[in-house]
């Protein structure tokens, strides 16, 4: 029997052979560890700016991302395993950003959060001081478009995530088919 | 500033808190001189998120820069947008139509109860309760879909230009404003039920972080923080703007200038914006939404200042013109730089953890501060 499939991807990865003592599930390691780490991901409280409100947007009753699994907010990078840039990054912070996401323990996440995470955005001309991507300074699974970006794109970007680590890890190159799957 | 910090007495602790900190509201940096638990000195520690904002606009035309500005104050960006507006539009002399200003005047007013939501619910949270903030954002979620309808965007709205506002207003505006009042009453109560009313918020809060209203008035606070300690200081009251002197409205006043006092006047004002927007909201008069002006925006030759009222207090922009299409210089005047210097004043002498109510009554929003 295959595992179950359902919007967002696998439900459970492995094969149940049914024998009369009861059933013997076959799976990988790999897949199974993926799987529980996709369904707790437990984010970074880290806001700079503008994109930090919409992301307690999304943590508040009306949009609630814990119903993927996201809810607990942790305040030390060293219990986080995603870390959202929800905002601007600047040379004075991209240190800072940098030591954070060090201070993470393995398997750990990065969603970049709005136009400015992604590529400076709406500082990107005539400014001294601002990053031109959060990309330049730690490594990014996810971007999302928009500034700031709805609730909703911020828990389809998560979904995203979760997809693409049960789809095989972060490390793997995965195609848009691997996570439509 | 590090050889300040140095120079401390010995059996002195200096604690960092930030710049990621959940309580800083961002990305702030603050270092803490401690003597056991009582604080000896505060410094806060700037420009984690400094964008070069100012610097940015020089190069951008009188229309493009009011986007900017948007993305500093991001809880009052209506009122930022209109600051911006004003200025333009006395350097330009600009009349703006009646409907115009009264649809300013009433976002002004949504957006200002939405950021003291805000403020109410993160506050909560900051002295260890959870549960208000869900409250908040139930209430604040009503005020961005009203904003969404008209404005077409939740947070960094741009709504308001030169001569006027971008759009209409959608036809189901009024309606919903008034829904949404007619909540608000009902859960307004439920606000002071669960956390004014809460002996140990009040323990918390009371007699906590006093600046008496001489040091508030030096170290130049603005907004409800100089209230809570008895000076009048409404931008709205003292130089009313686009018609902020027809509608009646009381500027609250607390004397005490402790915790406490900054969070029963936000409390009081979001009463006195439910009031102003009721007063409003059938009353919007017909006609252009925006005043007819070139598509290509010149200010003369001079010196242009203008200053209104956010949710955090005087917020003043000051254009230097020399007659081109973008400007010589952009000032901004933030509310919670000035909120920020006074940080240091009302901290000496408290506990830690008193450190963390202090900075939420400010309601800090780090970069209006850092731009």
């Amino acid at each position: 029997m295959e595992g179950q499939k359902t919007e967002t991807g696998l439900a459970f990865p492995g094969n149940v052979h049914q024998t009369p003592g009861g059933g013997i599930l076959v799976s990988k390691m790999d897949d199974v560890l993926n799987w529980a780490r996709s369904n707790s991901l437990w984010p970074l409280v880290f806001g700079t700016s503008c994109c930090a409100i919409e992301m307690m947007s999304a943590a508040s009753a009306k949009y609630d991302w814990s119903r993927f699994g996201f809810e607990v907010a942790r305040a030390t990078p060293r219990q986080a395993d995603v870390i959202i840039i929800a905002g601007t990054i600047v040379n004075k912070m991209a240190p800072v950003l940098k030591r954070l996401y060090d201070q993470m323990a393995d398997p750990k996440y990065v969603v970049a959060m709005g136009a400015c995470a992604t590529s400076g955005g709406p500082f990107f001309y005539n400014t001294y001081s601002v990053v031109k991507g959060a990309d330049h300074v730690i490594p990014v699974d996810v971007y999302i478009a928009g500034c700031p970006p709805r609730p909703e794109a911020l828990i389809h970007a998560l979904i995203a995530l979760q997809d693409k680590i049960k789809a095989g890890g972060r490390r793997e190159k995965i195609t848009i088919e691997d996570i439509k799957k | 500033m590090i050889e300040e910090v140095a120079a401390t007495t010995e059996g002195d602790l200096v604690i960092n808190i930030g710049p990621q900190h959940p309580s800083t509201h961002g990305v702030l940096h603050l270092f803490v001189t401690m003597n056991g638990e009582t604080i000896k000195k505060v410094e806060p520690h700037l420009g984690y998120i400094h964008r070069s904002i100012e610097k940015m606009d020089e190069s951008l035309s009188y229309r493009q820069f009011i986007y900017s500005t948007s993305r500093m104050d991001y809880l009052s960006s209506h009122i930022n947008n209109h600051g911006c507006a004003l200025c333009v539009e006395k350097g330009l002399q600009l009349e703006i139509p009646p409907r115009a200003k009264v649809i300013r005047i009433l976002m002004d007013e949504l957006t200002r109860i939405a950021s003291h939501c805000l403020w109410w619910g993160a506050l909560a949270m900051d002295v260890g309760a959870l549960t208000p903030f869900f409250h908040a954002f139930r209430e604040r979620e009503m005020i961005n879909d009203i904003m969404e309808e008209s404005c077409g965007a939740r947070l960094t709205m741009n709504y308001m230009v030169p001569g006027g506002v971008m759009f209409d207003i959608q036809p189901n505006f009024q309606k919903h404003v008034k829904e949404f009042v007619a909540h608000f009453k009902t859960k307004i109560g439920e606000y002071d039920e669960m956390v004014t009313n809460n002996i140990i918020f009040q323990r918390r809060m009371k007699n906590v972080g006093y600046i008496s209203p001489e040091d508030a008035v030096s170290y130049g606070c603005t907004g409800a923080v100089l209230r809570a300690s008895g000076v009048k200081s409404d931008i709205r009251k003292i130089a009313p703007y686009d018609g902020y002197e027809n509608v009646k409205f009381e500027e609250p006043l607390e004397m005490a200038g402790d915790c406490f006092a900054r969070y029963m006047v936000r409390m009081k004002e979001m009463m006195q914006s439910l009031s102003i927007v009721e007063q409003l909201i059938d009353n919007i008069p017909e006609g252009d939404f925006v005043a007819k002006t070139k598509a290509v925006l010149k200010l003369p030759k001079g010196e242009f200042y203008s200053r209104v009222e956010t949710a955090r207090g005087e917020f003043g922009v000051y254009i230097v013109s020399e007659g081109g299409l973008t400007p010589y210089r952009i000032k901004f005047r933030s509310p919670g730089f000035s909120n920020l210097s006074a940080l240091d004043h009302m901290s000496r002498g408290q506990k830690i953890g008193d450190l963390v109510a202090i900075m939420g009554t400010l309601d800090l929003v780090i970069p209006d501060i850092d731009r």
